[in-house]
This record gives structure tokens, C-alpha cells and sequence, in this order.
């Protein structure tokens, strides 16, 4: 029998997936039109033997996730659960505290696996490799090649090339130690809770020989990179699987576009069923795209490639819309161009405006090139990247929004470019939520420092 | 009466447009800009005009016989082979422009405004002395050479070039009107009517000002080109609106070819002047923009203050907007966004320019 965990994070990780992140958790984003974490459960779902599926975080219970919860179960016919950190535990930490609850029942191995990484998921493959090598190992690490420069971004594995053993782990090292990284998806027999357990008991001895406890960081907070395989390297305990299938991080908005195209490029093997096609009566379909049943959508609208359509959205005629992902009830009006830019829930694109982002791709000419963590600002401006639509968002007629993030309930009133739009012109009335309104500050701010969003 | 077009040479402000075509050829509101100003010329009496050009161009030449057996009048061309100046072509058509004592007209080729040659001859047989200036009043003056002249008289005191405090917001118009005489002043070397004539003839009492009335532009480069369309459409309409277009999807001053093409739902003008044969897609939002002979814009393509070449092709889905101008036959690629890009002719564009520039 089989287990897995997803480790989902909480508010306070994920920032860098601001503004959209304000609204829904990002575990629960849409990627390819359903739910992020939905595409891991669904390659948990079909191995043999998966009894139950369980999701650790530090949210607070909230209704998005109940609601997926309980439509995932039913949809997938598998045990579902939610378990709440009372804290942020780290990668290992979490699990070493629903330990209990992982083992019960006896699984001889689980799957554990990040939430916020875009991968083939080839569990079976990684059950039949670890079955292959029996004795001592306590894991199995899913690794893939990255090249040189991207490597150090990365956690990185040396691996024994005869028996695939991990000899060395370090978690984004600053010279280049290996091309093989890390993908964040592990199967892990019970015997590892005995390597944390480990780490914990030592982590408890420092903490209590300490004469001031320093900071808030606590005892239980173990990280599984950092704190158990840098130990676990080169005792023969850890083996890594490598795949060519893809994969890749979610990070940032740009990044989920990116996975989007991924999974689509999926769905002709997994989930034909998802992709639309150009039928009689309907819009032009290019490349792979998914439209929600209940879209609405004109027949002279062009889409795809790489495009998604969520619940509810309306999109007039003449649109045409490209690598973008556009979110529940939103509204596309006529002739309007939305390209490479998210557009968020329930925001409006006004007749002939142009909502266009810059793709922020890995170089396709690289086969192990990954998708970069950009930093937001360079050269002291925006760095030209994905366009973001918070949600509520009205883009009047006619205007050009570029490589531009627009925070949420925001109407704007004329083009912007490489700009994040906090709050805009004198005119507006105060908006009773936002306190930064009152400080009358000019239309589209330009911002060269760093900002915390 | 006579005329002598001052045409110059190879309108490099007007690029890439004039890459293709000699500049007094360029259809302003579909009509060459040079026979804005001939047609007016001949209304106000004109039987020979006087082309002076210091580039020789075939294609004008033969438009210019054209042109002769149309109007019924004498079109010569006087060829500098070295640079004169402003006021050394004068003197090199002396021949033409002096056999008789009629007063002659003289004027810029890149001014557009509501020509008003029989005022002016008027007004110059008035005063009787030998030359008479147009002068036009402007917000920025200190951008040009003003005028200070007398009020009620016209009377020319003197001329200050970029004044640094205000002086006078008249500035010259680029159109004169003089009595043969004046070309007894002139020599045959490069010599600037401005800076050497015109001072001295003031100074002697034989320089008058007639004051414009109604619009003026210089639309020797393309973002004056598009201001002076603005203007002039505003003036047909107010004159002889029913060469405009009107009806739904059309708004404000267009000004329409009958052989031009529009699709469905497309939303036109202000300020849009289609040439022969344009064609427009359905969905297509265009405002503020000249669109020459031959040009087609594709669906759904929103374009605000362009000039889109002969024969060119503007994709479908396209953003040009901040004075973007497609020389001859410029494919530009469906989905891109052109901001002030300046492309020369037979380019295929196929990445957007986000920013102001020219694209060889």
C-alpha cells in the first residue's frame, strides 16, 4: 500500500506569485485549466495501490481549499486530506510531525512531492526503480539535467553513475558542483523518519544548550535539503531516478504559463478530452488550448497556442489571444489582443486594447535550459516580463497595457508600460480599502527600487 | 501670371516616404501636395509655374506634363545643379519669371493652408512696392524667424531670427508675392532670401506683411504632415463638407477614396484620410492616420496617428500608434506593436518596436 504527501506551503510562502496569489492560495491556481495541485493528484490517483493522499501546509482552513478538496475526491475517487502545520515546519519538519499519521495503516514507501513544481510525474517509474535496488536505501530522489549556469539555482545531486547512488547533495551551491538537480519529488520508504528524527533530536540539544534561544527559528523546523540529504549523501541511503521527461518550478506568474504549455502539450496523451478544437460555429483554434465548458466564446475569435479559458469567461468577437491564461469571468471585448499576460478573475479588457507581456521562456534551443527566477526589478527598472491582471481589473478601449502588473480592483484610464500599478490618477474617488489613495500620488508610478509586494 | 515652386531637393525630412516618391508627389489628404498648391495658383490666375528643383526626378517630370495638358497651363522645371540657397532659384529662372512686368508669386513647396493668392495680389498691387510676405501668427515663436512689421500698414521693419524674448508671434509663411524688379537684387550663387534680400528690402520700404487668415502648416515631416491633415480636413469641412465621409462607424473629418474598401464593424476617424484602393478589414479601429494608395489593413488592427505607405500591409491584430510611419510596400507581421518605428520601404517587420525608432 502507498501514501502521498504534497507539501502546499502556506500565505506566506509563494510571494513571488503576487497579485494572483492574494486571491486564490497558489497551490490552487489554474495551470492548464484545472487547479495546480490537481496535476500532482492526479498522477498520485493512478498508481496501484495509492490508498490516500495528503496535503501538509500552513494555511488556514479556508473555503477554496475545502471546495477542492471535496471536488477532487469525488472526481478522482481517492482519499484526499488536508493537514495543517501549526507553523511553517520546513520541508522535513512537517511530515516529521504527521509522521504518525503518514505511516498509519503501514504504506511501505510514500510519495512526497512539492506543490509548486510542473512535472510528467513518472511515479511508476520511480516505484519500479526503487523496487529494482532493495536493502538499506530509505529513498528515492527524482533528478533532471539542467545546464551549467542554472544548475546553481537549484539543489544539486552527484551521482554514482554504476548504482545511482547520491554521493553528494548541496542546495543551491554558488560554483558548479552538478548538472543533475533536484525536482522536489521524492519516494521515501518509512526508515527516513528515522534520519529526521535524527536531525530533530540534535536540533533539540543546540536549542537547549543555547544561553539565549536565538530568533524564532524552532526546533521542529527541519529542512529536508539542507538538514537530512546533505547528511544522508554518500551512506548509501539515497538513490536518484533521472528523467528527460519535462519539468520545471513555479515561481513566478511568468513560470505558470510556461508549465501551462507543458501540461497542455500533456493533456494529447492524459487528457485529449481537455484540448478544444476549431469546430463549425466556434473560434479558431491554434495549438494546444483549453476552454472551460461554460466560456463563451465568439466564433471569430482566434486562440492558442498555449492559451486557457476558465469558468464563465466571455470573449467577443475578433479577439485573439495567445500563451495567456485568462481567469474566471473575465471578459475579452472586441478585437482585443491579450498576449503572453494573465488576465485575472472577473477583469474586463475594453475594445481594441492590447494587454501584452514579455515571455520570460528558457532558451529553446537548450534542451536542458529551465525556466529563469527572474528578479523582479534590473538596471533600476522593471525587468520586462509576464503581464498581470489582478482580479477586478477594467482595461478601458483602445489602450496598451506592457509588461505591467496591475493589482487588483484597479479601473485604469489610459496605456502603461513596464509599470506596477499600485494605485492611479487624482480623480479617482478614494476607494474606502485603500489607504494609500488618500496620499494623492500621480497616475502610473514608475518604480526603480525594490518593492515589497 | 507666374509662379516659381520652390521644390528643393530630397525632402529627407519626409522619409522614409520620399525614399519612393519625389516629396511634391506625396498624396496629402489624396491629392499630391503639389497640386494643393498649383490648382490654387491656377484659380488665382497662374498660367506658368515654375518647378526650381535641385534633384531632377523622371517621375516628376512626366507628372508635370500631366498635369500641364490637365489645367491647361505651362509647367517648366529650372534645375540647380549646385545648391542656391532660398534665393538664388530666383535668379536662375530670371529668364521665365521676368518677361513680362507682372508681379510673380514664390512659394515653399511644404506649406498647406487656405491659399490666398488673390488676396495677396490684391494687397501687393495695393502697397505697389516690390514684395509682399505672408505671415502667419504661431504659438511658439521663438522656434522660427518673426516678423515685426507695422500693424495697419503691413510695413516691414525687420526680421528677427529665434527670438529670445517675444518680439512678434508672426512668423514667415513661406509664401511671397514680388514685382519682377526684385530679381535685379538677387545673383546667381547660393544666397539666402532671408538673411541677405529680405533685410535690405525692408530697410527701404519695399517689404510688406499680409497677415494669414485660417490654418498653416509645414508638413515637410510626418508629424506636422498629420497635424496639417487635421487642419485641412477641418477646413474641407467647413468648406465642402460633402467630400467627407459620414455614417456609421465613421467619426469626425474622413476623407475617403471611392475606390477604397472598408470590412465590417470597423471604427473610423477623426482625422483619416484612406487613399485609391486601400483596403480595410473588417474590425479595424484607425484614427488620426493617412493611409496611401494601395494599403491594406488587416482585421482587428487598431492604428492612431500613422502614415502607412503604398502597397504596404498591415497584419491583422496590429498596435501602431505616436507617429509610426511605413514607407512603400511594408509588410508588417500580424500581432506586433509599432510605437513611433520609422520603416523604409520594402521592409517585413517582424518583431514589434516598443520604442521610437527607425527600422532599415
Amino acid at each position: 500500500m502507498l501514501k502521498a504527501v504534497i507539501l502546499i506551503g502556506g500565505p506566506q510562502k509563494g510571494t513571488r506569485f503576487r497579485p494572483l496569489s492574494f486571491e486564490v492560495p497558489k497551490p490552487l491556481f489554474p495551470v492548464a485549466g484545472v487547479p495546480m495541485l490537481q496535476h500532482h493528484i492526479e498522477a498520485c490517483a493512478k498508481v496501484p495501490g495509492m490508498k490516500e493522499i495528503l496535503l501538509l501546509g500552513f494555511y488556514q482552513p479556508n473555503e477554496e481549499l475545502n471546495r477542492f478538496l471535496m471536488t477532487v475526491q469525488q472526481e478522482l475517487k481517492v482519499s484526499v486530506r488536508y493537514l495543517q502545520e501549526f507553523a511553517a515546519l520546513g520541508t522535513a519538519g512537517g511530515i516529521y510531525h504527521f509522521r504518525d499519521q503518514i505511516l498509519s495503516g503501514g504504506p511501505s514507501a510514500f510519495f512526497l512531492m512539492n506543490a509548486d513544481v510542473c512535472s510528467a510525474f513518472p511515479l511508476l517509474e520511480m516505484l519500479r526503480f526503487h523496487g529494482n535496488h532493495g536493502d538499506a536505501h530509505c529513498g528515492v530522489l527524482l533528478g533532471t539535467t539542467a545546464n551549467r549556469t542554472q544548475s546553481l539555482n537549484y539543489g544539486c545531486i552527484v551521482e554514482n553513475q554504476q548504482t545511482n547512488e547520491v554521493l553528494h547533495f548541496v542546495e543551491k551551491p554558488s560554483t558548479f558542483v552538478s548538472d543533475i538537480i533536484n525536482c522536489g519529488i521524492y519516494l521515501f520508504t518509512p526508515e527516513i523518519f528515522g534520519h529526521i528524527g535524527a536531525v530533530f533530536q540534535r536540533n533539540q540539544q543546540d536549542r537547549l544548550q543555547e544561553e539565549q534561544p536565538q530568533g524564532r527559528q524552532r526546533a521542529e523546523v527541519i529542512h529536508l535539503e539542507q538538514d537530512v540529504f546533505t547528511e544522508l549523501a554518500g551512506q548509501q541511503r539515497l538513490r536518484v531516478y533521472k528523467t528527460q521527461h519535462f519539468w520545471s518550478q513555479i515561481k513566478s506568474a511568468g513560470s505558470a504559463i510556461y508549465a501551462s504549455r507543458l501540461y497542455l502539450d500533456q493533456y494529447k496523451h492524459t487528457h485529449p478530452e481537455r484540448l478544444a478544437s476549431s469546430a463549425e460555429g466556434g473560434p479558431k483554434i491554434i495549438g494546444n488550448v483549453y476552454i472551460h465548458p461554460t466560456a463563451n466564446i465568439d466564433p471569430t475569435a482566434v486562440l492558442g497556442p498555449n492559451v486557457s479559458i476558465g469558468k464563465g469567461v466571455c470573449i467577443g468577437a475578433g479577439v485573439r489571444v495567445r500563451e495567456s491564461i485568462v481567469l474566471h469571468g473575465a471578459t475579452l471585448q472586441d478585437h482585443s489582443c491579450v498576449l503572453n499576460s494573465i488576465v485575472g478573475w472577473d477583469s474586463t479588457v475594453g475594445k481594441w486594447a492590447r494587454v501584452e507581456g514579455t515571455p520570460s521562456d528558457p532558451n529553446p534551443n537548450d534542451p536542458y535550459a529551465k525556466i529563469d527566477s527572474e528578479t523582479l526589478f534590473r538596471d533600476g527598472g522593471l525587468t520586462p516580463s509576464i503581464t498581470i491582471l489582478g482580479c477586478n481589473v477594467n482595461i478601458p478601449s483602445e489602450v496598451i497595457i506592457r509588461n505591467s502588473i496591475v493589482l487588483p480592483h484597479k479601473d485604469l484610464n489610459r496605456s502603461f508600460k513596464n509599470q506596477i500599478i499600485l494605485y492611479t490618477q487624482l480623480q479617482e474617488p478614494d476607494h474606502p480599502l485603500d489607504s494609500a489613495s488618500r496620499t494623492r500620488s500621480s497616475s502610473g508610478l514608475s518604480f526603480k527600487n525594490q518593492i515589497i509586494l | 501670371m507666374k509662379a516659381l515652386i520652390l521644390v528643393g531637393g530630397y525632402g529627407t525630412r519626409l522619409r522614409p516616404l520620399t525614399l519612393s516618391v519625389p516629396k511634391p508627389l506625396v498624396e496629402f489628404c489624396n491629392k499630391p501636395i503639389l497640386l494643393h498648391q498649383v490648382e490654387a495658383l491656377v484659380k488665382a490666375g497662374v498660367n506658368h509655374v515654375v518647378l526650381a528643383v535641385s534633384y531632377m526626378s523622371e517621375l516628376l517630370e512626366r507628372e508635370m506634363r500631366a498635369q500641364e495638358e490637365r489645367l491647361g497651363i505651362k509647367i517648366s522645371l529650372s534645375h540647380e545643379k549646385e545648391p542656391l540657397g532660398t534665393a538664388g532659384p530666383l535668379a536662375l529662372a530670371r529668364e521665365l519669371l521676368s518677361d513680362n512686368d507682372e508681379p510673380f508669386f514664390v512659394l515653399n513647396s511644404d506649406v498647406i493652408c487656405d491659399f490666398p493668392f488673390e488676396d495677396m495680389l490684391k494687397f501687393h498691387k495695393h502697397h505697389g512696392k516690390e514684395g509682399t510676405i505672408v505671415v502667419t501668427k504661431v504659438e511658439e515663436p521663438s522656434k522660427y524667424g518673426v516678423v515685426v512689421y507695422e500693424g495697419d500698414t503691413g510695413r516691414i521693419h525687420r526680421f528677427v531670427e529665434k527670438p529670445q524674448v517675444f518680439v512678434s508671434n508672426k512668423i514667415n509663411a513661406g509664401m511671397y508675392i514680388f514685382t519682377p524688379s526684385v530679381l535685379q537684387r538677387i545673383q546667381l550663387r547660393p544666397t539666402s532670401i532671408e538673411k541677405e534680400i529680405f533685410p535690405v528690402m525692408a530697410e527701404q520700404g519695399h517689404l510688406y506683411a499680409m497677415e494669414l487668415q485660417g490654418f498653416w502648416m509645414d508638413i515637410g515631416q510626418p508629424k506636422d504632415f498629420l497635424t496639417g491633415m487635421c487642419m485641412y480636413l477641418q477646413s474641407v469641412r467647413q468648406q465642402a463638407p460633402e467630400k467627407l465621409r459620414t455614417g456609421t462607424g465613421f467619426h469626425g473629418n474622413v476623407l475617403v477614396d471611392p475606390t477604397a474598401v472598408i470590412g465590417q464593424n470597423c471604427s473610423i476617424g477623426p482625422n483619416v484620410t484612406l487613399g485609391a484602393g486601400v483596403v480595410l478589414e473588417d474590425g479595424v479601429r484607425i484614427k488620426r492616420c493617412t493611409v496611401l494608395k494601395g494599403a491594406r489593413v488587416r482585421s482587428h488592427s487598431w492604428l492612431e496617428s500613422c502614415i502607412v505607405g503604398w502597397s504596404s500591409s498591415v497584419g491583422q491584430w496590429v498596435r501602431m500608434e505616436n507617429v509610426t510611419v511605413l514607407g512603400e510596400d511594408v509588410i508588417v507581421n500580424d500581432e506586433l506593436y509599432l510605437n513611433g518605428a520609422n520603416v523604409l520601404p520594402h521592409k517585413s517587420i517582424t518583431d514589434s518596436v516598443p520604442e521610437p525608432r527607425i527600422i532599415m
